[in-house]
């Protein structure tokens, strides 16, 4: 759905691997989680406890919350808000978010 | 509890100006942003873009490095990626920092944290591949990701213009872009004109865009008046209608995005409990203010778009206002000593938003936007439709927080702020009354996810 612009000028970005479901995602320094996934071509990352729709991010900004997955076991997190860091677990998130 | 003199609450242009305004008067200012880095949304990632060729992403974006270069102050404590999860009307400041949340007290706080955009509720909106115009130019910016295959741009308002021209000049293939502006609205807004020519460098930059887009042949589909996003899980089409044509056109397409203005963010004001106005001509919330932009909350200002409408340029204006209100509420400077700055100010201000009534009534959402079709969805965190907030209002609901309670409607994670004004205008709609009377969701903290084990650090923090 998004590719990068590589302009020539554009200076070389930092690589960070993480991983999405156990798949291994090639990310920028400085992505944000929800924008690495979509650079990735992951286009849903959770599923909502209503109707189990597939969902993916919408605004970017942390205003929709339909980008929430589970980082590293934590489970709620807004993938627009969050930076990827190297070896970051990521899940999709289905259904309402575990408790504890 | 450690206690500062002014809490500001964003990085954008508001809150910048605001401190830099503040602390010309002596006074430490706390500016504390969700975002890792500063500029607000309009200066989004300006210091480490990766679009460097400026034409792209034009004048107006790098304009913004005077502002963010003022925040290298040391009397500015700049926390970036921090989280406002609570503000008490005592002015007591819930932050999270990573995993450290923590309280502290403030003696002014000024609301900074800017509009986000209207909620754009037609069929399919919640497809993975449906986004907003916002989102696509955030992602352009902070990582110069852009669409890979040509991508439909839907709505109306300045924002999908000058997305639209900033994917052209970056090369990006653009569809189509489907205008929902109708014809009455040129027509309404065309006596405002005198008003708008107070600031003719805004309304040429307008013409501007419109002529880039023509020149580039791009494809323009005026007055449109149905539209439908479609496919199995995932965006495969859009469809739509124009004017009163019963066709259907469609373009198969992964991506697109939706634009239908933008509207102050009111999450934190509402939970404050301040006085909000329904503003006919933007058709959205606005916190009551006075000229110093300070809220009916003793202590508590708002400036820029958090507090209406006004763009990046007045909003700096604003800022600068509300940082000498606080200058002023904190006894460290007298009106009297500031009145000649004061007054250039709100000349600047003036001249500023003398475009908004013209571009308001421009780029107003049609009744059809706002007020979707039965089976369309509204609350997209517990896809409740807005037949059954229609439905709701037949049993007898009168405002919002009644229709919450029975249909979990504005109950889910974004707490409303997708939602709140469609079901505010359904209501209103249903039962013949106004927005006003019908009012808006009451809205409690967090405002943001905090975990019990990063709550319980903020007990800590305020034991030590």
């Amino acid at each position: 759905m998004f590719k990068r612009l590589t302009p020539p000028d554009a200076p070389m970005q930092k690589t960070v691997i993480v991983y999405f479901n156990g798949r291994q995602v090639t990310a920028q320094d400085g992505d944000t989680i929800a924008a690495a996934l979509l650079a990735a071509g992951v286009e849903a990352c959770r599923t909502t406890p209503v109707s189990g729709s597939q969902r993916g991010p919408y605004c970017m900004m942390g205003v929709c919350f339909e980008c929430l997955v589970e980082v590293d076991d934590v489970p709620n997190v807004q993938g627009c808000q969050v930076h990827v860091k190297d070896g970051m677990q990521i899940r999709s998130q289905h259904g309402a978010r575990r408790l504890g | 509890m450690t206690t500062h003199d002014l809490v500001i609450l964003g990085s954008g242009p508001a809150g910048m100006a605001a401190a830099a305004a503040a602390v010309a008067h002596g006074i430490t200012a706390v500016v504390v942003d969700e975002q890792p880095a500063p500029g607000g949304q309009i200066y989004r990632s300006i210091e480490t873009t990766p679009i460097k060729e400026r034409r792209i992403l034009g004048n107006d974006y790098w304009c913004g490095e005077e502002l963010v270069d003022g925040l290298d102050d040391p009397r500015i404590d700049y926390r970036p990626g921090t989280t406002l999860w609570q503000l008490t009307r005592q002015l007591e400041v819930g932050l999270l920092q990573g995993d450290q949340a923590s309280m502290v007290r403030a003696r002014h706080v000024i609301l900074a944290h800017g509009a986000m955009e209207r909620p754009f509720p037609v069929p399919g909106w919640t497809l993975p591949g449906v986004m907003t115009a916002g989102s696509g130019q955030i992602m352009l910016k902070s990582g110069g990701l852009v669409p890979s295959a040509p991508v439909v741009l839907a709505g109306c308002g300045p924002l999908l213009l000058l997305l639209a021209v900033q994917y052209l000049r970056a090369g990006v293939p653009i569809a189509a872009l489907l205008d929902t502006s109708s014809p009455g609205q040129y027509r309404d807004a065309l006596p405002l004109m005198p008003g708008a020519l107070r600031n003719i460098r805004t309304l040429l930059k307008g013409v501007g865009l419109l002529a880039e887009l023509r020149r580039a042949g791009v494809k323009h589909v005026r007055h449109v008046t149905a539209l439908e996003a479609e496919g199995e899980n995932r965006l495969e089409r859009v469809r739509w209608r124009c004017g009163n044509d019963p066709e259907w056109h469609s373009l198969t397409t992964p991506l697109l995005l939706l634009h239908q203005g933008v509207v102050p963010n009111t999450q934190v004001t509402r939970a404050l409990d301040c006085t909000h106005d329904w503003d006919e001509r933007q058709l959205s919330w606005r916190p009551r203010t006075d000229t110093w932009l300070a809220t009916d909350v003793e202590g508590v200002s708002v400036a820029g778009d958090a507090g209406g409408i006004v763009g990046a340029k007045a909003s700096a204006f604003q800022g600068r206002l509300a940082g000498l209100g606080a200058a002023i509420a904190l006894g460290r400077v007298n009106e009297d000593q500031i009145r000649a700055e004061v007054k250039r100010l709100r000349r600047e201000l003036k001249r500023e938003t003398a475009i908004r009534p013209f571009l308001d009534t421009l780029y107003q959402p049609a009744a059809q936007w706002r007020l979707p079709e039965d089976n369309t969805v509204v609350c997209r965190c517990e896809e409740v439709t807005a037949g059954e907030v229609r439905n709701m209002a037949k049993q007898g609901c009168r405002g919002p927080n009644q229709t919450k309670s029975f249909t979990r409607c504005g109950m889910g994670p974004c707490q409303g702020r997708m939602c709140g004004l469609t079901v505010s205008e359904l209501l209103a709609d249903a039962n013949g009354q106004s927005v006003s009377e019908t009012g808006y969701y009451r809205l409690r903290p967090p405002f943001k996810p905090i975990t019990l084990g990063q709550l319980a650090t903020a007990a800590e923090d305020i034991s030590r």
